[in-house]
């Protein structure tokens, strides 16, 4: 046995021991509780994964739950039983909040599971025997619960010069690491034999403070038998000696960089418990099942430490202390420096709880209120780990995170020692403890977010992707397509050598197209304008019609003029890819001719229904010019497309469209027919309130009737052309169309009257009820008459249309 | 009159010089992008939830960095709003009602039974935090589901919920001490008798 240098630490403080009421009782061995509770996480990291289903029965020692992920441990029954349930349950934790737990019903028979103890552990390979120990579920059992295996892994990394056991205990009231010191000091130096040979460190110091003789006597006992290179290192009592990078000061004189382990400067702490564990784990095959705690406080009258089975409920060891349940105003578990209160005494002791302190008002009374801070210092005087808990403070009560991480706020070990020498009752640690979870909580958030972003981003960059692809996809199509195209011209250009414009001739239809779309376009708009005007029927929105009327013009005058440009330029140039376009703008202007015709009709209606409304008169003489530019427009191109049809006179293909262009016409003379008919209503109706101004309407239909009249003649000019440049047609078909044409007026005419006839009765009807019968016969008769006007009219322009 | 031109050429010379370094400078260490814009979205929260009435996160710290009001997002809250205000030297407001109200944090759940599997709420998803297929049943990845709430609306059959993400033990955090004066401050032995007496 060899002796060590001693070093000290910064600050620490000296608090009443209050050690000595535990240990006058030998260790105590509480009976089986109704049910163990053992929560799945007893231990840091991922909570375990259970292996068991509830009503299965269970042996001692047998697995219960597996170890989920890198971090993680096992979990074993610390008695044979059933499985009664796997629910949330209350935990002894802070929060006092509910976890899952595995509740298992002890049988009483305490029967074992095979156990199979590692006996070669010197001989097999070191990793071996790390599996073995996580999955006897070893975890570090002096406060935090690490996982040991994993500890010693990290502590491979660096060649180790100091393996330190903390037998420091150096938190008042606890008793459990020196009474499991006197009960087994032999197990425990096998166990270190056992983590020595694993991690083979260059020393191993046993830390132990001065005020546990017996313990320190049975120690010394224990070395003398079996080993001469551990240490034991007597260090002074003070607070918190026992923590790990105190004990480390303390025994070695190193001090741990701030945000590194003690294995970065080739140092490796174990607690006593775990050394025992791992020696009843490796001797015994027994996984770790079961803990010392003292039970300690006022409130107990019998306070002593036991040796108690993991899940065992705190009410249970309560009664067993025989515990004075009024007496007790806190019950802490863990000690009063760093422990927490638990809110319920149904929570379970677990793997890292080593005290459990019953305390009367008068020994823990409740903190006294919180005063401004007088910046004497002395926190500054007792922080063992170096920092400026006042400074931290500022930065903890005002949110700034930043700084308090800057002043080095995640190297407190929040051992509470500031709190205790505070002269203005500030809970220093509280308030640490509130701005390091904050600062967690942002740092998961902002990973959170940024993931959030990058799978934000990335669902972006591929649906961009997608729509390229598509795109992509829809050019080539396009351009297959135009490809087919383009080859069925050259072949038809190879059939036609004499054209040898053509090549000027995609350049023009491009423009000309472009041109078309624009058109389309603002026609489109206008339509849809025109849409919205009929559906407000009301005389107020008289204002918006004539606004889009105006626009309808001035889109119809650029629409003129492009054509006109298009019906000369194209007759020059082409004699062939003119024609499509001029009969596409022909359409269009027809198209314009009928909605200024639907418009026109709309107005007069609203006319008829109020005859003094100057500007529905005014409306309506506006939409008739309108009307009549169209119309000559149309003609022009009418006669446009006749004087190309002239040109080409060789080709017969001419023929249908010329056809076309005869029907489309046609249309329009109904349309224009339509409209002069309307304004006769209008008339009539006027005419009938002996309204003023009867005259002027009946001028407006007399010029529409001229229209009409133009529009038939120019209808029959192409009618008569095209047949004349036709050499090869007869002229009897001509005739017989012309003879047609003039019935289908005739019927046109007579189903007119008779509709007028109809309205005109009507009229009266409404206006002389008395004479109903009469009135009605009439016009059922004057019916009669239209319908069948309307029969002759329809067959007529059937057989027109089919020639 | 030779001292006047000797000084005016040597003020000329001067500036021509710091001018040409302010120049190079310029070009030297010429800052791509525009920084404040990536501050300010840092701070976002990065739900893409829309509620600022911008399609994601970053367009409304675009708009923020071209003078749109801090208060816009719901998500993010008060504690975004501050973190902006001091960002960009402006004063903190409180949120705007009519973007949303702050909520706890809440994720997205499908209850599986009665999806029919659209996708619908696949395609809504801004973080594709969304799985499932065709006439297959959905599920959320609550750990990647930034409770943007904008899956709820597009869904035929309303089988998702907004569920609040509760406290666990693994959450929990300490609360932050009441303070000074926060309690009772006759802490005389004194004044507290006085005080029985009366």
């Amino acid at each position: 046995m060899q002796t060590t240098n001693i070093f000290s630490f910064h600050g620490g403080i000296h608090p009443p021991e209050n050690k000595a009421q535990s240990l006058t009782l030998p260790l105590g061995h509480p009976s089986l509780p109704k049910e163990l509770i053992l929560p799945l996480s007893q231990h840091i990291g991922q909570s375990s994964r259970p292996l068991v289903n509830q009503g299965e029965q269970v042996l001692k020692g047998q697995a219960v739950a597996i170890n989920n992920g890198f971090l993680s441990s096992f979990l074993h029954a610390p008695t044979s039983g059933t499985i009664t349930a796997i629910e949330e349950r209350v935990i002894a934790h802070p929060s006092g909040l509910s976890d899952l737990c595995i509740v298992i019903e002890p049988d009483g028979n305490d029967c074992w599971t095979e156990r199979k103890p590692l006996d070669d552990w010197r001989r097999i390979s070191k990793t071996d025997v790390l599996s073995y120990l996580a999955e006897m579920g070893i975890v570090g059992m002096g406060g935090a619960g690490f996982p040991t295996q994993v500890k010693l892994q990290g502590a491979h990394k660096h060649p180790l010069t100091h393996f330190i056991i903390n037998a420091a205990e150096c938190e008042p009231y606890i008793t459990a690491d020196d009474m499991l010191i006197r009960e087994k000091a032999e197990q425990l130096v096998l166990g270190i034999e056992v983590l020595q040979h694993l991690v083979e460190a260059d020393q191993v110091i046993i830390g132990i403070e001065d005020n546990k003789p017996q313990a320190i006597a049975a120690l010394n006992n224990a070395l003398a038998q079996h080993n001469n290179t551990i240490q034991v290192a007597v260090v002074p009592t003070k607070y918190p000696s026992g923590g790990e990078k105190q004990l480390i000061q303390l025994l070695t004189g190193k001090e741990v960089p701030s945000g590194q382990h003690p294995a970065d400067i080739g140092i490796l702490c174990q607690n006593v418990g775990t050394c025992v564990a791992v020696h009843d784990s490796i001797y015994l095959g027994q996984p770790l099942i079961t803990r010392f705690t003292t039970l300690t406080g006022d409130a107990l009258k019998a306070p002593q430490n036991v040796e108690v089975l993991l899940g065992t409920p705190v009410k249970h060891l309560l009664d067993y202390a025989q515990a004075t349940h009024k007496k007790i105003s806190r019950l802490v578990m863990g000690g009063p420096m760093m422990g927490f209160t638990l809110n319920s005494i149904d929570a379970p002791i677990v793997k890292t709880s080593n005290c459990i302190l019953a305390a009367s008002k008068k020994e823990l009374p409740a903190p006294a209120p919180e005063q401004a801070c007088i910046r004497c210092g002395m926190c500054e005087q007792a922080c063992p780990a170096s920092l400026l808990p006042q400074q931290l403070l500022w930065f903890s009560k005002s949110q700034e995170f930043e700084k308090a991480e800057h002043y080095n706020l995640f190297d407190c070990i929040e051992c509470g020692a500031c709190s205790y020498v505070c002269p203005s009752s500030i809970p220093l640690v509280q308030y640490y403890r509130h701005t390091k979870s904050s600062i967690r909580e942002a740092r998961e958030a902002a990973v959170k977010s940024d993931l959030a972003k990058q799978r934000f981003e990335a669902r972006k960059a591929r649906q961009e992707a997608e729509a390229a692809e598509k795109e992509a996809k829809r050019l080539a199509r396009q351009k297959t397509s135009t490809q087919k195209t383009e080859g069925k011209a050259t072949e038809t250009k190879k059939a036609t050598p004499a054209a040898e414009t053509k090549t000027a001739i995609p350049d023009e239809s491009k423009k000309l197209k472009v041109d078309i779309a624009l058109a389309k376009n603002k026609l489109k708009k206008l339509q849809k304008q025109l849409v919205e005007a009929q559906e407000n029927e009301h005389v107020e929105e008289i204002n918006h019609l004539q606004l889009q009327v105006t626009e309808q013009e001035k889109t119809l005058s650029l629409l003129e003029q492009q054509l006109e440009k298009m019906a000369t330029t194209p007759a020059e140039k082409s004699t062939k890819a003119a024609p499509a376009p001029v009969n596409e703008e022909l359409k269009k202007a027809k198209i314009d001719v009928a909605l200024i015709g639907a418009k026109l009709k709309k107005a007069q209606k609203q006319l008829a229904e109020s005859p003094d409304d100057n500007e529905l008169k005014a409306n309506v003489r506006e939409l008739e010019k309108g009307l009549a530019q169209a119309q000559s427009l149309l003609d022009r191109l009418t006669s446009s497309t006749a004087a190309q049809k002239a040109d080409t006179p060789q080709k017969a293909s001419s023929k249908p469209t010329v056809n076309d262009d005869l029907k489309k016409a046609k249309i329009d003379l109904a349309i224009a027919k339509a409209a002069v008919k309307k304004v006769e209503k209008a008339l009539k109706k006027a005419e009938e309130l002996k309204a003023p101004e009867s005259g002027t309407l009946r001028q407006q239909l007399q010029e529409a009737q001229q229209r009409a009249d133009s529009l038939e003649k120019a209808l029959s000019n192409p009618q008569t052309q095209s047949p004349a440049t036709e050499a090869t047609k007869s002229n009897a078909s001509t005739d017989e169309s012309a003879a047609q044409k003039e019935q289908i007026k005739k019927q046109k005419i007579a189903s007119a009257m008779a509709k007028a006839a109809i309205n005109k009765l009507k009229k009266r009807l409404a206006a002389e009820p008395d004479q109903a019968e009469s009135i009605q016969q009439e016009i059922a008769a004057a019916e009669k008459r239209q319908q069948e006007a309307d029969a002759l009219l329809a067959q007529l322009t059937q057989s027109q249309d089919t020639m | 009159m030779l001292t006047v031109l000797l000084a005016v050429g040597i003020l000329l010379a001067l500036s021509l010089i710091f001018g040409a370094i302010l120049g190079y400078a310029s070009v030297r260490f010429h800052v791509e992008g525009d920084p404040i814009v990536d501050q300010i979205d840092a701070i976002l929260p990065q739900t893409q939830c829309g509620q600022c009435g911008h399609p994601g996160c970053r367009p409304y710290a675009e708009a923020i960095a071209n003078g749109e009001a801090i208060n816009h997002c719901p998500p993010g809250g008060q504690a975004t709003i501050q973190a902006l205000a001091d960002l960009l030297d402006v004063e903190a407001i409180p949120l705007d009602g009519d973007h949303g109200t702050e909520t706890a944090k809440r994720v997205a759940v499908i209850r599986e039974d009665e999806c029919i599997g659209c996708t619908k709420c696949i395609q809504a998803c801004p973080v594709d935090a969304i799985l499932g297929a065709a006439k297959q049943m959905h599920t959320v990845i609550s750990d990647e589901c930034t409770g943007c709430d904008l899956c709820v609306d597009p869904c035929p059959v309303d089988c998702i919920d907004m569920v609040e993400v509760g406290v666990t033990s693994k959450t929990w955090s300490w609360d932050k001490p009441q303070g000074v004066a926060a309690t009772s401050m006759n802490i005389i032995a004194t004044d507290r008798k006085a005080e029985v007496a009366h």
